[in-house]
């Protein structure tokens, strides 16, 4: 801590004002002493009134009866609200929903990308460009790829479908049907995020020191032992990064649903955001959505304080 | 023979990279192509994979489809608002956070990293209900102000003014520079890098967001791009895919080019939320 040890001495400029009056310094040392403040009172400021507060005030909002037409109107209700999601039908089936879609992408994702990594983790220039291009997807707007994918799964004029016609495959509907709405979803969600994670891995990877595959190798160590016994808990850091990063944004999921599915067919990809957004925005229950959002803001709070855990500890090991 | 097995090894791996490559480049170009054909070519079977005839008024339709005008310069507004605001908010926190010991630092710091990991889908309506409170939903300071300090960004200049050589402040403190003025024409232009690829994050990140500008607006004047380009699959008599697709040309066109010219530095700029 030596460099705040010299910001400590700063005042030292000033010290031949100490002694002329003994008033000024003190005023200096009071004004340096408040300077790093003042230096994240714009920020904080921000954080407070746009962060810490709308968390308190969603709680306090998720116990009131209330709607957007009328905020005047605020009737305490107590657990009301989420008494009601727990016998909402509805309620089960977005959970259900959001599960589903979760644990698939997450899982089908990762599971990708981390093949994917293990290929393309190579120095040719090739691979560099393929890398950009499996990552390309990422930093186009959902509503683009969106579109994007309601034109190629358009049940009539489709690419997919001319594609599975052209090989003798049954065309599909794919985001009308409430059986198969799901599944397109998750795979325009891993079609976009799978690049994403394949470069996190491979900057894992990267990072992992070439003389332990030396040694693996002397030892005549088969690649799926290699794998196993380096690869994978070498990764380990990374993987579980990748997990939590992962599931809180698919908790999020909206904009996929917003403009492909509106949450349809019969409520079949209707997710956690889109259901708040619903209930408070279009049905103006301002109580029900509030109670949703504590919900998700409680799943999302376990997983950041898991990961905050698990991540000192392995600091505090290494 | 252990030539042949390694040439036709190669031969499968090449076969394979084209194959990624094609499942990842294709719907853009397959997006492209749909952009510049006519209603009927778009709805022919088999499908053509170049227009026969190369309708450029698709993008002209699009265009005139709404205010894109409007669309476009309150994009610009607000990605480039959003960024200027951070950088101020994010130089002085993070240059305290680097370079000062402070009673609560360790403390003020956790909460960053809490802002860091907890999405704004979560809080969306008691933010709403503020900003209605303010009178500025439906105005663009809503769709500005809510993310006027990154913690991303404080995050990502620490870490780049921590590694600023102590020798370099303490020549610059001898001359009788002040705080602010080390910050701003010592700190600042060593981290230029990171300035960049932060930037470029923001930038984009705002430029395609959706959720905000539809919650927050409600009418023409203060509406961003993918609003304007979303409303374009409502038309009535059936979708016009091909309008549609000349819209989504418009909104990813600016990042694209981004994306080729600065590659390098926007993969690292998301990468970065790794570390």
């Amino acid at each position: 801590m030596r460099k705040a040890a010299t910001v400590q001495e700063l005042p030292g400029v000033s010290q031949s004002k100490k002694e002329v009056s003994s008033q000024a310094f003190a005023w200096s040392d009071l004004a340096s002493r408040l300077r790093p403040y003042l230096y994240l009172a714009p920020a904080l400021i921000c954080f407070a009134l746009f962060f810490f507060y709308p968390i308190g005030s969603i709680i306090y909002l998720s116990f009131q009866d209330w709607s957007l037409i009328n905020l005047e109107q605020m009737e305490w209700v107590g657990l009301q609200n989420y008494q009601d999601l727990m016998v909402d039908g509805d309620f089960h089936q977005v959970l259900g929903n959001t599960a589903v879609f979760t644990i698939a992408t997450v899982g089908i994702g990762l599971t990708l990308s981390f093949l994917l990594a293990l290929w393309l983790n190579k120095k040719a220039k090739v691979y560099g460009i393929i890398q950009a291009t499996v990552f390309s997807p990422h930093i186009i707007s959902l509503v683009s790829v969106s579109m994007l994918w309601m034109w190629l799964m358009d049940p009539q004029f489709g690419l997919l479908n001319a594609g599975l016609e052209a090989v003798g495959l049954p065309a599909y509907t794919w985001l009308t049907d409430p059986k198969s709405s799901l599944l397109s979803l998750i795979i325009v969600s891993i079609w976009k995020g799978v690049g994403y994670n394949t470069l996190i891995f491979i900057a894992g990877l990267q990072s992992i020191p070439g003389d332990i595959y030396e040694a693996a190798a002397l030892d005549q160590s088969p690649w799926w032992r290699t794998l196993r016994r380096i690869t994978i808990p070498m990764l380990s850091p990374t993987i579980f990064f990748l997990l939590i990063i992962n599931t809180i944004s698919s908790f999020q999921a909206f904009d996929t649903i917003a403009i492909m599915t509106q949450g349809g067919p019969i409520n079949s990809t209707n997710m956690l955001v889109y259901y708040i957004y619903e209930q408070g925005m279009d049905f103006y229950n301002g109580g029900i959505a509030s109670a949703a959002s504590v919900i998700l803001l409680i799943l999302v709070g376990i997983l950041t304080a898991v990961h905050f855990l698990v991540m000192s500890k392995r600091v505090h090991y290494r | 023979m252990y030539r042949v097995v390694l040439a036709s090894r190669k031969t499968v791996e090449w076969i394979g990279l084209l194959l990624v490559a094609f499942l990842f480049v294709f719907p853009f170009l397959w997006m492209a192509s749909t952009a510049f054909k006519t209603m009927p070519e778009v709805l022919q079977f088999p499908p053509t994979l170049l227009p026969e005839t190369w309708e450029w008024s698709n993008f002209a339709q699009a265009w005139e489809s709404g205010p894109f005008l409007m669309y476009t310069w309150n994009s610009i507004l607000v990605a480039v608002g959003i960024l200027l605001l951070q950088f101020l908010t994010a130089v002085p926190a993070a240059y305290a956070f680097a370079r000062y010991k402070f009673p609560g630092r360790n403390l003020l710091f956790g909460l960053v990293l809490i802002v860091l990991m907890i999405p704004g889908q979560v809080i969306f309506l008691p933010i709403y209900v503020q900003l209605s409170g303010w009178g500025l939903v439906n105005t663009l300071w809503s769709l500005i102000l809510p993310y006027a300090a990154s913690a991303f960004g404080i995050f990502l200049l620490r870490q780049a003014f921590m590694q600023v050589p102590d020798e370099v402040i303490e020549a610059a403190r001898l001359d009788n520079a002040s705080e602010w003025k080390i910050m701003w024409t010592i700190m600042v232009p060593m981290a230029k890098p990171v300035l960049v690829t932060f930037g470029l994050f923001s930038f984009i990140y705002h430029w395609n967001d959706y959720f905000w500008p539809l919650i927050m607006t409600n009418s023409d004047e203060v509406r961003t791009l993918p609003i304007g380009i979303s409303s374009l699959h409502m038309s009535d008599g059936g979708t016009l895919w091909n309008v549609m697709m000349a819209g989504n040309m418009i909104l990813i066109l600016p990042i694209l080019v981004i994306f080729f010219v600065a590659q390098r530095h926007i993969i690292k700029a998301f990468i970065y939320q790794s570390k």
